[in-house]
């Protein structure tokens, strides 16, 4: 085996390679470290990087498919947003709080991978508790884009969607609040999905706005993604918001033709605001689709920018609640020699968290407020019902909709840090999906000036693979996900 | 909606973090322009809507009242920033 190309494989290529018995999981697992420890010093898209265990992982997997019975991912190497705890490896949620915490115990996503014999690469780099879309909140430096290090690789999950661009993880985990698997996943050139809210397990997953956060797979193609979801996705009694639904095999229905598919067009989504040449990519792909017997339909979702605010109370007011359980207390960092109780939260809390945790905590102990409560979160929650409406009354008409990922593809660091409301912007058409709880997936459509276009896919509640099926179907006739970035190669390999 | 430097203070103090003084009208900058942002709220018509707490209206299910935990007081405590005795310390609370 050509150790080269060894990063060139997706997730699908890898299990056949293995099966075959062209390389081995410690092989591969190998070539991967290696890469993470020469290439990652330009990108940092990981925080901490798994090297003792993921080889014991690795060593374990090949003696499981020796001995002939090897699971679905039996010594896959990905990667694991930082955000999921896992047992015994440092969980930092790209957060000073939690800088020191090592958990007791796996997340039920992290559990899964386990079980179906994945190998841990290493957590991935995040904004501060999933909150941003730059990866610039990060404690631990920003993530470099691969495309182009002057720019960020979007967020929150932007170290899973920055390892898999650079070819450091042939897959990762990852979460979406508000668009922080679709929005790295766009600016990044790769692919990324966010399932129905409740399809895969929240437990041990560091909970930003429970009502709206979501795990799901990142990779470089639509197939990777459903071979991942096939394992994320579970019932979880230890999750009180899991749906007990019966998980289907993703991958069943990639084959199929969209000869007659209805894709909804919305008008609010190609809108002022939006990049010519993202337009542009975006409608080339519509046209590849149509070329392939799918249906263009004009629709319109009336509550479109009513979603950006709704988001901003609901996701803030959940947050202050959530992140009250930072207190110094039980785990993570603790101030100095605090002098009262009072003491130990104001500065414990004022070290830990970064700028803009803390700007969102505040506005959500704002709208929570007594005499505010009314006007703002019930508000939210109207409206949020209102936006929901949007979809179901289009679902009456079409099959998915879609559109562009993001406004503009990537931007220069620190271009919109020192103004949120910009920043927040940024996922104006990823943020209403998440408040209906709908799935939604972003595939790599084009370029503009070499920086990955991303084409976003929404689908009715639990249709995931019918989403799949689409990205699928566009990607065995186009090749913008298998475009690399420049610079990817080892030293030794020059 | 106008907010000020008292309303920041107070805020602080409900979320239990201290305000760097040197940056308290950024920040009360910064979340003037975020409550701008959602006051466009303000000018949406909800009259007789349901608020939505649950995106598919899902309700808590109920489960057996078995014991699916078992004791993980060791583990949990040797991550804790200060324990004695099987007990989390923190500053004095009673004189």
């Amino acid at each position: 085996m050509n150790d080269s190309i060894m990063h060139n494989k997706t997730i699908a290529e890898i299990i056949a390679g293995l099966e075959a018995g062209e390389f081995t999981s410690v092989e591969i697992t190998q070539h991967y470290l290696k890469r993470i420890k020469q290439l990652d010093r330009k990108y940092n898209s990981y925080i901490t990087v798994n090297e003792t265990s993921a080889l014991a992982q690795a060593e374990a997997a090949d003696q499981r498919r020796a001995k002939g019975n090897a699971p679905a991912f039996c010594g896959v190497p990905i990667a694991h947003k930082d955000i999921f705890c896992t047992n015994g490896i440092r969980t930092s949620c790209g957060s000073k709080m939690l800088d020191n915490f090592v958990p007791p115990y796996d997340a039920t996503v992290v559990e899964n991978f386990a079980n179906a014999g994945a190998v841990v690469l290493g957590k991935t780099n995040m904004d501060e508790f999933a909150m941003g879309s730059s990866n610039e909140t990060s404690f631990y430096g920003p993530v470099k884009n691969p495309w182009n290090i002057n720019t960020v690789p979007g967020g929150s999950s932007g170290g899973s969607a920055a390892a898999i661009a650079a070819h450091l993880a042939p897959g990762a985990t990852a979460t979406d609040t508000g668009g922080s698997i679709r929005q790295p996943a766009a600016l990044c050139g790769i692919t990324g999905l966010k399932p129905t809210y409740g399809r895969v397990s929240r437990w041990g997953m560091i909970a930003f706005a429970s009502s709206l956060d979501q795990g799901g797979p990142m990779a470089r193609t639509a197939e990777d993604c459903a071979l991942m979801l096939n394992v994320m996705a579970s019932f979880d009694p230890k999750d009180s918001t899991s749906i007990d639904r019966e998980v289907p095999d993703y991958t069943t229905n990639l084959n199929q033709s969209l000869n007659g598919l209805k894709i909804g067009i919305p008008r609010e989504y190609f809108e002022e605001g939006l990049n010519p040449g993202t337009e542009q990519a975006v409608k080339n792909a519509l046209a590849e689709l149509e070329k392939q017997g799918a249906t263009l339909v004009s629709i319109s979702l009336p509550h479109t920018k009513l979603a950006v605010p709704a988001y901003y109370v609901i996701a803030p007011a959940e947050a202050s609640a959530n992140l009250s359980r930072f207190d110094g207390v039980r785990y993570g960092h603790r101030c100095e020699d605090p002098k009262d109780l009072r003491d130990m939260y104001m500065r414990t809390r004022a070290e830990g968290f970064g700028e803009e945790v803390k700007r969102r905590i505040l506005v959500g102990a704002y709208c929570l407020s007594a005499g505010y409560y009314d006007a703002y979160y019930r508000k939210a929650q109207q409206v949020r019902r209102l936006i929901k409406q949007d979809f179901v009354d289009a679902f009456e008409k079409v099959d998915v909709i879609m559109g562009p990922t993001s406004p503009s593809p990537a931007f220069e660091f620190g271009s919109k840090g020192d103004d949120p409301v910009a920043m927040y912007l940024e996922d104006i058409y990823t943020i209403a999906t998440n408040l209906a709880g709908l799935p939604g997936m972003s595939a790599p459509c084009g370029f503009v000036d070499n920086k990955p276009v991303g084409l976003q896919i929404i689908g009715n509640y639990f249709d995931e693979s019918r989403m799949l099926n689409v990205a699928h179907q566009f990607q065995l006739a186009t090749d913008w996900h298998k475009r690399s970035p420049e610079g990817l190669e080892l030293e030794e390999a020059k | 909606m106008t907010i000020e430097r008292a309303d920041i203070e107070k805020l602080a103090e409900l979320a239990r973090i201290e305000i760097n003084e040197a940056t308290i009208a950024e920040t009360t900058q910064s979340i003037a322009d975020v409550l701008a942002l959602v006051d466009q709220l303000q000018a949406a018509d909800t009259e007789g809507v349901e608020p939505m707490a649950h995106p598919t209206d899902a309700i808590q299910r109920l489960r057996a009242d078995e014991v699916t935990e078992i004791n993980h007081r060791e583990e949990f405590q040797a991550i804790a920033p200060a324990t004695e005795a099987g007990l989390y310390l923190v500053p004095k609370v009673i004189d």
